[in-house]
């Protein structure tokens, strides 16, 4: 197969199958801006990158599981039960993840804000914090053992028909989940008041504790929020593609591309990045050389270091004051 | 002091917390025997009873070791004042001694002598490969990554991939992969020394000048997603790389100069002496690299950003220069590998091993050489004490679990290492005393 003919192929292959990559896209995406926004958000207030969040949205997956297996077994639920189910899956799964988030906070962040400690040791807690979490759940439930939930819906539902191509359940889900958790939070930093607060920590941590903002407070829920939609994000991961230690990493690595590339410390940002990273990895599918999914991870890390040369503030830049 | 005060409750608290995660830490692995998912049917119980706590059947002792550990947090609480004192006199025994320079002198002839006659002191084979392949290589490697995270104040978490480029290399070169070597003509494994360093530094500036120009943390993900996708690639690409077999048969080093032919065989012994010059080398070598000019950059960048480039020092430059000689460090660690155990694979390189290289550095103390030196030799004489020998229940996987606990509490209790460098422990303390009080810098690093 000769390289010109390969690169061909692969636009024929996003030719026919549009809608079908699109609507990859779209699930992948809204998952990635879900992550995206705990990052962001911690990097605004902190100035840091939580590199232990891609193990939060792992404890999010892996609580879903529990859950639903408990609740069903072996069957497979159909009608309101899946909804009930989804919805009680979006809740533990992010209550466990917002518990992780802020017990990572607890014992990597805290003491060493307590001291004062310069940056590197931030980074170095928690890179040890990413990775105790991620051994503990490889010896817990089994190292690169891929483990799914129970079926919420039949797998491979398919919902509707955009022309002729199948449209899934689990992508309108993801879809519609991603949306609602974004305005949610979007809402909370925007127009509450504990998101002024944490607003007024990111633009100026020393004068907002004096206007009376409560910083360790704020960092907490901070944490909370962010951690509440990586839960989520692993639960709706977990029922389309299984859960397994290692994924926290990886997904890690194509949030914190979307945050970078829609523009770190940016909420808004985090979305638009999220949603193109999503649809950028699904398009470069079928560009992957020997069909090695490997590639789309090539691609993607590309575009983060691209990005890292070319605008590092990001598309939308940044709106909390800091420079990059 | 009262037992029941809300403090000490809350320390009571943590403390439970603490040995219920140190139960899970030390137990079984969950759903053992059986793979993991055939754990989730029957009853609620019954599928509980193999993840968790409740698997590991040491809560109670672990519960009463909680309790314990809360005694004596109070205990000290109430009397640490005195404890401190009284351990002060103590605790600097060492330090009064090492100040003078005889004993100093004299204790770095004793570690030559001793490390000269380990060959004749270790009679088990097995452990002399694992001095030489464990312990050996790997001050090379920590030795490396201290330029880096100790000298230039980075954070690279791309070490396994550097490592990784110059062991496959190696491989290319020599022609043991299933790619055929360049120009079809395969070179001796010691000449890729110079082929391995060279593109393992190479790789490196390439992904160091776009992220350095930024703060520290891009650097960090953008070189753990660096060590990601190699780790994925060569365990993927088999028409490339070999897969997940690799390649079985690096041919051993061999000097053939002159009248010198000499082949390193099956023995360790040689092996051993080989890596021990290379360390002594590194050793000389980044002593000296420390004290010249770029050194002293590093340092002045490492301390002041700002500060430094108004004297004239470009970070950027400096900064890629760190970088480099850390990749090319880890690249000239896998060529020796290579040539060393003979056979390379993927699980050799995985991302996970930047870490282990890290916990080295830091354990040791960041920047200080021979601190890393000896925290490399106490850190991988325990591993790999633990991984063939699997005490008290340990097993193969748990390493990293040990690791990034160990690196959390390292950050937390002892920044600067068991080790540390005076002058890395002073600007640590010095920093920390400067930034009190101002909230904005703290949350926000050191970075204006």
């Amino acid at each position: 197969m000769g390289f010109a003919h390969f690169w061909l192929s692969g636009f024929d292959q996003i030719r026919t199958g549009f809608w079908a990559y699109f609507a990859v896209g779209l699930e992948n995406g809204s998952l990635y801006a879900m992550i995206a926004v705990g990052y962001t958000l911690v990097y605004g207030v902190l100035g840091l990158i939580n590199f232990a969040h891609g193990e939060v949205f792992m404890c999010g997956g892996f609580a879903a599981v529990f859950l639903t297996h408990g609740i069903l077994g072996d069957r497979v639920a159909n009608g309101w039960e899946s909804v009930f189910l989804i919805l009680a899956g979006i809740a533990i799964a992010g209550s466990v993840s917002a518990l992780v988030a802020t017990g990572v906070e607890q014992v990597a962040y805290r003491p060493l804000r307590r001291r004062n400690a310069p940056k590197l040791a931030y980074l170095i807690s928690a890179i040890g914090a990413s990775y105790f979490l991620q051994t503990l759940a490889g010896k817990e439930f089994g190292y690169g053992q891929n483990i799914f939930p129970a079926q919420v819906f039949p797998a491979g539902q398919t919902m509707f028909f955009i022309g002729k191509t199948p449209i899934h359940t689990i992508q309108v889900v993801c879809l519609v989940v991603g949306t609602a958790m974004f305005v949610a939070a979007d809402r909370i930093v925007r127009s509450t008041r504990l998101g002024r607060g944490i607003r007024a920590v990111a633009q100026d941590s020393e004068t907002s504790a004096l206007m009376g903002v409560n910083i360790d407070r704020t960092i907490t829920l901070t944490f909370i929020i962010g951690g509440s939609l990586a839960g989520a994000a692993g639960f709706l991961y977990a029922l389309q593609n299984g859960i397994v230690q290692s994924s926290g990493t990886e997904l890690g690595i194509y949030a914190f591309t979307a945050a970078v590339l829609g523009g770190i410390g940016n909420l808004r940002g985090a979305a638009l990045g999220g949603l193109l990273i999503g649809l950028f990895g699904s398009f470069s599918v079928p560009f992957a050389f020997e069909g090695n999914i490997s590639w789309t991870e090539i691609y993607t890390f590309i575009i983060l270091v691209l990005v890292l040369i070319v605008r590092p503030t990001g598309i939308l830049g940044e709106k909390s004051g800091r420079t990059a | 002091m009262n037992l029941l005060s809300r403090s000490s409750l809350k320390r009571l608290l943590a403390a439970l917390l603490l040995a219920g995660v140190v139960t899970l830490m030390t137990g079984a692995p969950g759903g053992y025997g059986v793979p993991a998912y055939t754990g989730l049917h029957g009853s609620f119980l019954e599928r509980v009873s193999y993840f968790g706590l409740f698997r590991t059947q040491r809560w109670f002792l672990f519960l009463t070791l909680g309790i314990i550990a809360w005694l004596v947090s109070t205990y000290y609480q109430r009397h640490s004042l005195t404890i401190r004192r009284r351990l002060e006199p103590v605790m600097a025994i060492p330090t009064q001694v090492m100040q003078r320079r005889t004993n100093r002198w004299l204790l770095i002839g004793l570690v030559v002598i001793v490390t000269i006659f380990i060959p004749k002191l270790v009679h088990q084979q097995f452990w002399m490969y694992l001095i030489v392949e464990q312990i050996g290589v790997w001050i090379l490697l920590a030795l490396g990554l201290n330029v880096v995270v100790g000298f230039a104040g980075l954070l690279d978490l791309g070490f396994a991939a550097f490592y990784a480029i110059g062991a496959y290399a190696t491989a290319w070169f020599t022609g043991v992969l299933p790619t055929p070597a360049p120009f079809n003509h395969p070179i001796p494994t010691l000449w890729c020394i110079p082929i391995g360093v060279g593109l393992a530094m190479v790789f490196g500036i390439i992904l160091g000048i776009p992220t350095l120009r930024l703060r520290g943390d891009y650097l960090a993900i953008v070189t753990l997603g660096f060590a990601l996708i190699i780790d994925d690639f060569v365990g993927t690409q088999s028409g490339l790389t070999g897969g997940g077999e690799g390649s079985l048969t690096v041919p051993k080093f061999a000097v053939h100069v002159g009248p010198v032919h000499y082949t390193w065989g099956i023995s360790p012994t040689p092996y051993y002496y080989l890596c021990f010059l290379f360390v002594v080398i590194f050793l000389i070598a980044f002593t000296a690299l420390e004290y010249s000019r770029v050194g002293r950059a590093w340092v002045a960048i490492r301390e002041d950003e700002v500060a430094a480039e108004s004297i004239g020092i470009n970070p950027l430059k400096y900064k890629v220069m760190a970088f480099a000689v850390g990749a090319a460090s880890g690249g000239f660690g896998g060529v020796l590998t290579a040539g060393l155990i003979g056979n390379i694979n993927p699980t050799l390189f995985q991302y996970q091993v930047s870490v282990n290289v890290l916990i080295l550095v830091i354990f040791g103390g960041m920047g200080s050489i021979w601190g890393v030196a000896i925290g490399a030799i106490i850190v991988q004489f325990v591993t790999s004490y633990l991984d063939n020998y699997q005490p008290w229940g340990y097993q193969l996987n748990d390493l990293y679990m040990y690791i990034g606990a160990l690196l959390i509490i390292m950050m937390i209790f002892r920044p600067a290492g068991i080790l540390p460098s005076r002058r890395r422990q002073r600007e640590i303390q010095s920093f920390e005393v400067d930034h009190e009080g101002h909230l904005d810098e703290v949350l926000t690093g050191d970075e204006p």
